[in-house]
């Protein structure tokens, strides 16, 4: 039987029941759309992961002071206490070949007040002048602190956007006063807000000049963190060794366990990577399950079909149609039943996905990839839960199933 | 030309096996008429169905035009019954909420007659069982018994077949119907040659054969040609 009969054929089928064939179709659509929206999610929560880290600063090695552990992650036991990273560090690690730029810093929360009244509770980063092009900041207004400063324990301030909206509203903040630990600043910039919010913090944040952090704010000279950018991608990993082994010299350590830590961006992005890989796959699997359930319903439908459409199939047969006439026909049906509600079931979970980061504010992507998958789906249920009822019918014996009641 | 040699057909449920048709032995030649008769419950259905390729017998030999049929598979048996038999149900067997004229096209689609020459085919089939022209695009459902006995009878007549089989098919007409209908089957025969075989519990419907075969309990009790 040509293709085109058997379509016709499919669709007098199909809409010769259409209430039954819109709710197998319904479950097909579910499963679809869930799986849609649902990886959409994911992959849009992976997405501004990624470029909240690579907004960081690309070819960044972070230095810690004490010891990853190992199995516990990037969380350091002794960050915080440790005082093992010191401003003589600093001046090694420039030296070292294929270092582009070292920024150390030094931060701690400060309650922060505004001269107009304001208050709140932010990060006070001490940094250089090369603090900007290692983060990879933009300034919006002002400048950030240069050279001098940093050496003449200026009491100068840049805010960060969030920080200084906290404090100064609207109100652009160069040229005002803030107080940090009972102590006037002047504000001398202000930076571009960076979104991502939680990684890094800039924009709930407070920077002034290392010297001044170390010597007036906190009193002890002490690094929090050293960030080394590299010049190359591909030195990443030369230039690791190389800060591990001339550190550990000077901190008179083994450099098989140093007294630090050195994360390369590589190192976070792989392991947030894995996370959220792993939430977009649970979340693919959840939906997953609402697929499976809609291809169950498409093969009982189609198993009553071929039941209550025994005498029929008995006819068609006597009159000559081969098992392939007959196992098409039907699986030509739980195809199309798939189909209409893989197509309608994409429409649904892109328009889901789209409902989610305009209302919920969720950042979402819908991949070609999620699509593509998602169709390859729709026509393996059709094909996998379409093809036993279709082979029942096609092996029907012509006079028994006439004689069926 | 059919051969049919001992065959037997058996059915088995549990342990119980029927022995429904015993020995069956006979020749049917191109273009002839002929009437097989018997009570209800004799085996004349279970008969026709395996001279129609529908079915196949458990024990003997059957032959088509010289092909052995007993053994083929399934798809092998519908190439056959497209190609040369055309049958008429006992009880109609159309495709409900269908119009008659598609009920008629549809053993074309499976035969591969390609889409244009098929409602042409149909509606000569139609004539040809004289089914009044208005009632072509009517659903199958909502047409009179004898309607839907010519529209069967058209469907078996569409693929020009060389052999027609009909099982009762007067069975639910009243007599000016059916008489009708079995005057087509002897234009069928006599004008276009074709071998028609046919079932009927009555005497005067196996009168408009040429040849009448009894069968009873399963056996072939006669078997007398009229002059
Ligand atoms: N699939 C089957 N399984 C078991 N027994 C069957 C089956 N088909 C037919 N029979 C039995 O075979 C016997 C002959 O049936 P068949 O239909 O050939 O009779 P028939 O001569 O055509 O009768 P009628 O004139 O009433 O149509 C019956 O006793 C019937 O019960
Ligand atoms: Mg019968």
């Amino acid at each position: 039987m040509p293709i085109s009969d058997i379509l016709h054929e499919t669709y007098r089928a199909l809409t010769s029941n259409k209430v039954r064939s819109s709710l197998t179709t319904l479950g097909i659509v579910i499963g679809i759309a869930s799986v849609i929206s649902m990886v959409s999610i994911g992959q849009g929560a992976q997405g501004v992961i990624q470029s909240s880290i690579e907004g960081l600063g690309s070819n960044l090695l972070t230095i810690f002071p004490g010891v990853v552990q190992p199995g516990r992650g990037i969380v350091s036991s002794g960050r915080g206490s440790a005082q093992s990273l010191k401003n003589e560090d600093v001046n090694i690690l420039r030296a070292v070949e294929g270092v582009a730029s070292v920024a150390p810093e030094l931060s701690r929360r400060f309650q922060i007040v505004s001269q107009v009244g304001n208050n709140t509770n932010s990060t006070v980063f001490g940094v250089g002048p090369e603090y900007t092009i290692v983060k990879n900041l933009k300034l919006s207004s002002g400048v950030f602190i240069n050279e001098n400063q940093s050496r003449s324990l200026a009491r100068v301030a840049v805010l960060g956007a969030t920080a200084a909206a906290d404090l100064f509203g609207e109100v652009d903040p160069v040229g005002k006063t803030v107080r940090i630990g009972g102590i006037n600043f002047k504000v001398i910039g202000l930076l571009e807000a960076k979104g991502g919010a939680g990684f890094g913090g800039q924009d709930d944040a407070v920077f002034v000049p290392l010297s001044t952090m170390q010597k007036i704010l906190v009193g002890d000279n002490y690094l929090s963190t050293v960030s080394v950018s590299v010049a190359d991608k591909d030195l990443m990993a030369q230039v690791k060794d190389e800060v591990t082994f001339v550190l550990a010299m000077k901190h008179r350590v083994d450099p098989a366990e140093p007294d630090f830590s050195i994360i390369s961006q590589a190192d976070i992005l792989g392991t947030l990577n894995q996370v959220t890989t792993t939430f977009t796959m649970f979340l693919a699997f959840v939906a997953g399950i609402s697929l499976l359930v809609g291809g169950i319903g498409i093969m009982n439908m189609m198993l009553t079909t071929v039941t209550e459409r025994t005498r029929e199939i008995g006819l068609r047969k006597a009159i000559g149609a081969k098992k392939l006439d007959i196992s098409r026909q039907f699986l030509a049906e739980a195809l199309m039943l798939t189909f209409m509600g893989g197509l309608i079931g994409i429409i649904l979970g892109w328009l889901i996905s789209v409902a989610v980061s305009t209302f919920a504010g969720i950042a979402t992507s819908v991949s070609l990839m999620a699509i593509i998958i998602a169709f390859g789906v729709c026509a393996a249920i059709g094909i996998i839960f379409g093809y036993y009822p279709a082979r029942r019918a096609a092996n029907l014996n012509p006079i028994e199933a006439l004689r069926y009641e | 030309m059919l051969e049919c040699k001992n065959i037997s057909k058996a059915y088995k449920s549990g342990n119980l096996e029927t022995r429904v048709l015993k020995n069956a032995s006979f020749k049917i030649n191109d273009g002839e008429f002929v009437a097989i008769m018997g009570p209800s419950g004799s085996g004349k259905s279970t008969l026709m169905h395996i001279l129609g390729a529908l079915d196949t017998p458990t024990e003997g030999q059957y032959w088509i035009d010289g092909q052995d049929v007993s053994r083929l598979t399934d798809d092998e048996l519908a190439v056959i019954r497209t190609k040369k038999i055309g049958f008429v149900f006992q009880s109609f067997n159309l495709l409900p909420r269908t119009s008659v004229l598609r009920n008629v096209m549809l053993p074309l689609a499976y035969a591969g007659v390609p889409t244009e020459k098929r409602e042409e085919m149909a509606k000569s089939a139609l004539r040809g069982a004289a089914f009044p022209e208005g009632f072509w695009n009517h659903y199958s459902n909502q047409l009179s018994g004898g309607m839907m006995q010519r529209v069967a009878i058209a469907r078996a007549l569409v693929n020009n077949p060389a052999l027609i089989l009909a099982d009762e098919p007067t069975g639910n007409l009243d007599s000016k119907t059916g008489e009708a209908v079995l005057q087509t089957f002897q234009e069928l025969n006599e004008k276009h040659g074709r071998t028609i075989v046919l079932i009927t519990h009555e005497r005067e419907v196996a009168e408009h054969a040429r040849r009448i075969i009894q069968i009873r309990d399963g056996q072939i009790i006669s078997d007398e040609i009229k002059k």
